[in-house]
């Protein structure tokens, strides 16, 4: 089954013309994904690569039965983007384009919520199931398919742990990345609530980092909801307090969303943390081993 | 980004909150012709970017304008938790008779904006909030729906306000100050004393104001308030760059792609001994020039005793950054020991081109476990 992106996703890339949306959009096309259209206002009818580019996100619905978007649009347009995205009957949205101010993106959050819509983002590198689809930034040759949940805020932090579990053998159901603004479209939980349901999914791995309380939330969260095992990782742990590393959410505000806090709450509520993205693999692998 | 006091409260004033009037200065000279310009004891104020001024001996009342000179000379080269002070702000004593606080900030577990209000102003809100929760009154308001004046009164009489022309004028400061927090694109609007003066009079003494730096763009006159010399001068030069950099106070240099792996690695030196010297993030493109542009700014520093490359390439590619580092080591002379670990796209390609080249100086170690201990070992 996998979660977020499958084999019945059907893309259409918002901002398929510009130079990234093309790279990446061909890219997941080329790993299988159903790429379907591409929007960019001024330039329907023509295409890229055979892929028909429409108007309008309501064209690339209605005519291409896309399902799925990939906002690859430059963040000034972004939000703009996501609602014609979502007004246009799209379910599930991918933003991959950085720089939103967080008031448009608590706007779109409060927006999209009570509509049932799926976003990932802004500022992730997207999700991938593999053998199955890619949507975003995510080198799909570090994957195999197999077992194992990857939910993150990060990107490259997801490719070395991938990496890392792939080594030992492990593959996984879908990885997916929830984006590393201080308001992004799902939460933890939200996909932690998937990886639940998902019977390709028998192993949580869960990557947070500095910022926030989402961590903490979904400790508690996998106490109460979660059956599968489930293996934390927090980024951050010398990170000093005030400074933005990196991640626009990647603060410490005053003494709230340290890195220890966040390992704590996951302790007490019985999830193992990993101090290394390789202890993260072997604990992987002990887990792994125990219910195989 | 964090603004002075004073410029969060021109922005105050701009949107038609109450604050005392003052003028800037960074002399002693200045102080004294502000001081006389708005006649009468004035407060001098060390505007750093950090809480805990008046502890420091960063904030003193100034009887007349040569006061005022004497306790801006005193102040002035303080160091307050770090920040040296480098400008004032001279303003009119005021007569408190009260201490409220009232802020705005972006609650990200709630997806709201969120208000709190207390007539226990002028300690730190978390003091409060610990312990005496009942005298805080919080309030969240949908963005989508924006601000209604009930919100206000909710707040006015769950904290408790019962003079009537307080509540008047407390409505007033709270409808604008989320005006003030939509439109400047804030992400913390504090308030901290909202004072009422003996005459009844409701404004603020101070202010602590931080904007979205991904809005700047959208109000070019608060991305004009940035101060360039507030920040270490790495940080600086990694700004004008566009290179991602956060100084910190160890030895071993780091370079990565991605924040949350480059957060790793910092953890990752902690674990195996060594002191992280600075946050760098190459980002995506990892392109040549912007190698050379991030080393620079490690290399600037001069604590830095060994440099450690982590390198996950997905869209970056190792070939491009091996290239960037051999760019780097022509162009600049760099004396410390580099390591180097790259995994992900071209990773082969790349730690070829650097075998070829072989570098003095620089070794290639094969997990992000072992470079880091190569790079304490280095340091050491």
């Amino acid at each position: 089954m996998a979660v977020i992106v499958d084999r019945d996703t059907r893309l259409v890339v918002q901002g398929l013309t510009g130079r990234e949306g093309r790279f990446h959009g061909l890219r997941n096309r080329d790993y299988g994904t159903q790429v379907v259209a591409g929007v960019t206002p001024g330039k329907g009818g023509q295409d890229v690569d055979g892929v028909p580019v429409f108007d309008t996100v309501a064209e690339a619905v209605d005519e291409a039965g896309a399902n799925t978007s990939m906002v690859f649009v430059p963040a000034r347009f972004a939000a703009d983007a996501i609602y014609e995205a979502v007004d246009a009957g799209i379910g599930t949205v991918i933003c991959i384009a950085e720089g939103l101010p967080a008031h448009e993106m608590l706007r779109i959050y409060n927006y999209i919520r009570p509509c049932g819509i799926t976003m990932l983002g802004p500022n992730c590198p997207g999700a991938l199931s593999p053998g199955k689809a890619n949507v975003g930034i995510i080198p799909a040759e570090i994957f195999r398919e197999g077992a194992v949940g990857v939910v993150s805020r990060s990107g490259t932090l997801t490719y070395q742990i991938g990496h890392e579990l792939t080594q030992r053998g492990l593959g996984n159901s879908t990885i997916v990345g929830i984006g590393g603004d201080p308001v992004v479209g799902s939460s933890f939980i939200d996909v932690l609530q998937r990886f639940e349901a998902d019977d390709e999914t028998e192993l949580i791995v869960f990557v947070g980092e500095i910022g926030g309380d989402e961590e903490e939330k979904a400790a508690a969260f996998i106490e109460t909801d979660v059956t599968k095992p489930v293996i934390a990782y927090i980024a951050g742990f010398t990170a000093p307090p005030g400074k933005t590393m990196g991640h626009a959410g990647a603060i410490i505000s005053g003494s709230s969303g340290t890195a220890q806090a966040k390992k704590e709450a996951l302790e007490a509520r019985g999830v193992r943390v990993g101090t290394t993205p390789t202890e993260v693999a072997d604990l992987a692998v002990e887990v792994a081993g125990a219910r195989a | 980004m964090d603004l002075y006091e004073y410029q969060g409260k021109e922005l105050f004033r701009r949107f038609g909150i109450p604050a005392s009037e003052g003028r800037p200065a960074s002399t002693p000279a200045e102080a004294r012709a502000a001081a006389e310009e708005l006649r009468g004891p004035v407060v001098v104020k060390a505007q750093v970017l950090s809480g805990g001024r008046g502890k420091a001996g960063g904030i003193k009342l100034a009887d007349d304008p040569a006061d005022a000179e004497r306790k801006a000379e005193e102040i002035l080269g303080l160091d307050i938790n770090g920040h040296v002070v480098r400008k004032l702000w001279i303003e009119q004593a005021s007569d408190i008779a009260k201490e409220y606080y009232l802020s705005l900030t972006f609650d990200r577990g709630a997806k709201q904006v969120l208000f709190m209000f207390t007539t226990e102003g002028g300690v730190e809100i978390e003091e409060v909030a610990a312990e005496k929760p009942e005298a805080l009154a919080r309030l969240h308001v949908d963005p989508l729906e924006g601000f209604q004046p009930y919100q206000a009164r909710r707040l006015i009489y769950g904290a408790g306000v019962e003079d009537e022309s307080e509540q008047k004028q407390i409505a007033a400061i709270v409808q604008r100050l989320y005006q003030c927090f939509v439109e400047t694109d804030a992400m913390l609007c504090e308030i901290n004393p909202l004072i009422v003066t003996p005459a009844g009079e409701v404004r603020a003494l101070d202010s602590k104001f931080t904007v979205d730096d991904n809005a700047l763009y959208k109000n070019p006159d608060i991305a004009e308030m940035r101060d360039p010399e507030a920040y270490p001068p790495e940080e600086r030069a990694a700004r004008e760059k566009g290179v991602t950099y956060v100084k910190l106070d160890g030895d071993v240099g780091i370079l990565g792609n991605g924040a949350g792996l480059v957060m790793s690695t910092l953890d990752v030196i902690a674990l195996v001994g060594g002191r992280p010297a600075n946050f760098c993030d190459l980002g995506g493109g990892g392109d040549a020039q912007g190698v050379v542009d991030a080393l620079e700014v490690i290399t600037g520093d001069p604590q830095v005793r060994s440099i450690l490359f982590n390198i996950f390439a997905g869209i970056t590619r190792c070939d491009v950054v091996a290239q960037g580092i051999l760019e780097a080591l022509s162009q600049i002379a760099i004396e410390q020991p580099i390591v180097v670990r790259f995994d992900g796209t071209n990773a082969e390609e790349g730690r070829q081109i650097l075998a070829e080249a072989a570098p003095p100086n620089l070794v290639v170690e094969p997990t992000m476990l072992d470079a880091a201990r190569r790079a304490v070992e280095l340091a050491a």
